[in-house]
């Protein structure tokens, strides 16, 4: 789960890491009113959960509450890669005398956390890795000791920052890492730190993502999730405890298991060419119940896009006759004419295919092997089945 | 011979009263699995399935000489289970177990680097040595005994494979299920090493998907070390960048774990990738 900018912020204020006294509006009237109380030169930034807002014109400088509030005007309810702006966060404008990158990580390689700073503040570090890797420095951190005092001067010294400015960055980089541990974090990210003219170390901007295994730990991060930048099948889709992503073909998927999912998936885009291809990526997960698999052939099943449905499900966990019994319940809710291919294998499969068969639906068809599967559903997909 | 499990091996399991893990128990018992015990904290003196239910790890292990564990608990207590295997020294412990944190998992897998433990997961669907035992979910009748060792990120897309090899006439080794998480116990190097070690395995089969490097670096181990015929399947081609497909590990980030990345280097170290894991028998051929 993404945070947003200010929330980030929010959550690196809570564990003393220094940010700007900024605050988020709404409306342009709230961005003036805040401009107003900060006073001075003022930023206006776009709060949308996607890189690139300063490239798509979503953060600019404001001189006066009035420009703030023309600016707010402005960026409030633009549209930045696909998703509305609804919240601008209105920051004092900085001095900046330098920028830095520093950000805490999982290392799947290592397995453990590793802490990067990089002298290139301002720019993705996946770029300033490709492009200028010799200017990222890393530190490994053992989760039994943590982020050693030793590291963060290894880091400070190795992208040549200032020793005058050792010790507050020692500290931010402890504050780092003990946010990222106790919100669960896999990425705890400013970029930049900034360096003032006054000789201040301040988080100009910051990015967290939180495991989504841990919420159930987390309530108070779970309930910062901004359910009005998803989709309305994503959220119904996480209620129910299913793996979806909407995609942009033909043929619904539901799948038991990601890896066969993405196969699925695959499968349909290798036998349908350039023009029929996946819908979703949809995994109906271990030990699936009846009412689960009914709310995901309702969830693929809204998506317009849908001109056939192919469920492929090989039991290990999950027992097929529950999910024959899943989709016949789902089909006498939600009545449908969209063609759909059946593969049913493994656990039970025999039981789940009698099930099926003795429904007698005349849309519905079988198939053995997922290339039949696959091919069945492509040209059910163009209407040829 | 095969690999990790087989019928030597003393299994016991933890979360074995709850409902998946009483479920696979049976399932286990039924294809001819050697558990020897069950733990659940506060039944301790139970019997399940003919088998003793213990408190404790430890009490268990010194009862039966289990040589082996299976995990089946809640995620959010996975950890500890975890933890307490590793320090009744179980040479091998499988995690079946999705959706631990990672934070978590980052302090077992430090944990277990200094610790006479091997682990398997976690969310994964452990392993099946055919005809000999069944640790973990795997449906046990779509294998047959072979030599064709198949490692696998993935649990239902390992039973596709195995099942084509199986109506193909080619039996197994051992199958894997190494598991999707970002951090797992043992990586496809750890077992290709195995397979490459073990005189019953002639063929191996690597099924991985999109996210992380663990392919890029058994493309590596296999064209510097592996002498037998590896044939492989990547999944996650159509997947769009960014987004994570299910497994917890399995999205491609800032342009890294691609598909089309891995599926190069594994043929470059010559391994045969099918486009559809239905060949993979013909592959082996």
């Amino acid at each position: 789960m993404n945070l947003h900018e200010y929330q980030s912020k929010m959550r690196f204020a809570k564990f003393g890491i220094p940010v700007p006294m900024g605050r988020v509006a709404t409306t342009p009237q709230e961005a003036y009113e805040i401009a107003r109380e900060l006073g001075g030169t003022v930023v206006v930034k776009a709060q949308v959960l996607v890189g690139g807002r300063g490239k798509a014109g979503g953060v600019k400088l404001a001189h006066s509450p009035e420009e703030a509030e023309q600016i707010a005007n402005q960026i409030l309810g633009m549209e930045i890669k696909g998703l509305i702006v609804r919240r601008v966060l209105i920051d004092p404008a900085a001095n900046i005398a330098g920028e830095i990158y520093l950000g805490v990580t999982n290392d799947r390689a290592a397995g453990k956390p590793v802490i990067m700073a990089s002298s290139e503040g301002g720019v993705e570090i996946e770029q300033v890795a490709r492009e200028k890797p010799e200017a990222i420095v890393r530190e490994h951190i053992d989760p039994f000791l943590g982020l050693r005092d030793y590291q963060a001067r290894n880091l400070a010294s190795g992208i040549n920052l200032p020793r005058e400015h050792w010790k507050a960055f020692s500290r931010i980089a402890t504050a780092l890492y003990n946010c990222y541990t106790a919100s669960d974090a896999t990425l705890a990210e400013i970029n930049p730190l900034v360096i003032t003219a006054e000789g201040q170390l301040i988080a100009l901007d910051g990015k967290m993502v939180i495991d989504d295994n841990a919420l159930f730990r987390q309530p108070e991060l779970a309930e910062m999730r901004d359910v009005e930048a998803e989709a309305k099948e994503t959220i119904q889709a996480r209620a129910a405890g299913l793996s979806y992503v909407k995609l942009d073909g033909q043929i619904g998927c539901m799948v038991n298991g990601a890896g066969l999912a993405m196969t699925t998936m695959d499968m349909t885009k290798l036998y349908g060419g350039d023009d029929v291809g996946p819908a979703n990526f949809l995994d109906i997960g271990g030990g699936a119940q009846a009412d689960k698999v009914a709310t995901a052939l309702r969830i693929i099943l809204s998506d317009p896009n849908v001109k056939s449905v192919l469920f492929n499900i090989f039991g290990g966990i999950t027992r097929c006759d529950e999910v024959a019994r899943g989709i016949l319940q789902a089909l006498s809710e939600v009545p449908t004419t969209v063609p759909m291919v059946i593969r049913l294998n493994g656990t039970n499969a025999k039981e789940g295919r009698e099930i099926i068969e003795n429904a007698r639906i005349p849309n519905l068809h079988s198939a053995e092997t997922l290339t039949e599967a696959a091919q069945k559903a492509v040209a059910a997909a163009k209407g040829a089945l | 011979m095969a690999i990790l499990v087989d019928k030597n091996t003393r299994l016991l399991v933890q979360g074995i009263t709850g409902r998946e893990g009483s479920f696979h128990s049976e399932q286990m018992i039924a294809y001819g699995t050697n558990i020897v015990g069950g733990v659940t904290p506060g039944k301790g003196g139970e019997w399940i399935l003919g088998k003793p239910v213990f408190d404790t790890v430890k009490s268990a292990v010194e009862a039966t000489e289990a040589n082996a564990t299976i995990i089946y608990v809640n995620a959010a207590f996975a950890a500890d289970a975890l933890f307490e295997a590793i320090d009744a020294e179980i040479p091998l412990i499988v995690c079946i177990t999705e959706g631990i944190p990672v934070q978590d998992m980052m302090k077992v897998y430090a944990y277990l680097q200094h610790s006479k433990s091997r682990l398997i997961g976690p969310n994964c669907p452990g392993l099946l040595t055919p005809n000999q035992a069944k640790v973990g979910i795997m449906p046990g009748y779509i294998a047959k005994p072979g030599n064709v060792g198949v490692v696998s990120k993935s649990g239902t897309l390992t039973y596709e494979v195995v099942y084509a090899l199986t109506q193909a006439g080619l039996g197994q080794s051992t199958c894997i299920g190494i598991g999707g998480d970002p951090i797992i116990g043992t990586s496809f190097v750890d077992v290709l090493q195995m397979f490459e070690e073990d005189p019953e395995t002639e063929k191996v089969v690597l099924i991985g998907e999109i996210g992380g490097r663990a392919e890029i670096e058994a493309a590596e181990y296999i064209r510097k070390h592996m002498t037998k015929p590896v044939a492989g399947f990547i999944a996650g081609r159509s997947a769009p960048e960014g987004t994570r497909m299910g497994h917890a590990g399995a999205i491609v980030e800032g342009g890294e774990g691609t598909a089309a990345e891995k599926i190069e280097a594994l043929r470059a170290a010559g391994v045969r990738i099918a486009d559809n894991p239905e060949q993979i028998p013909d592959l082996l051929r």
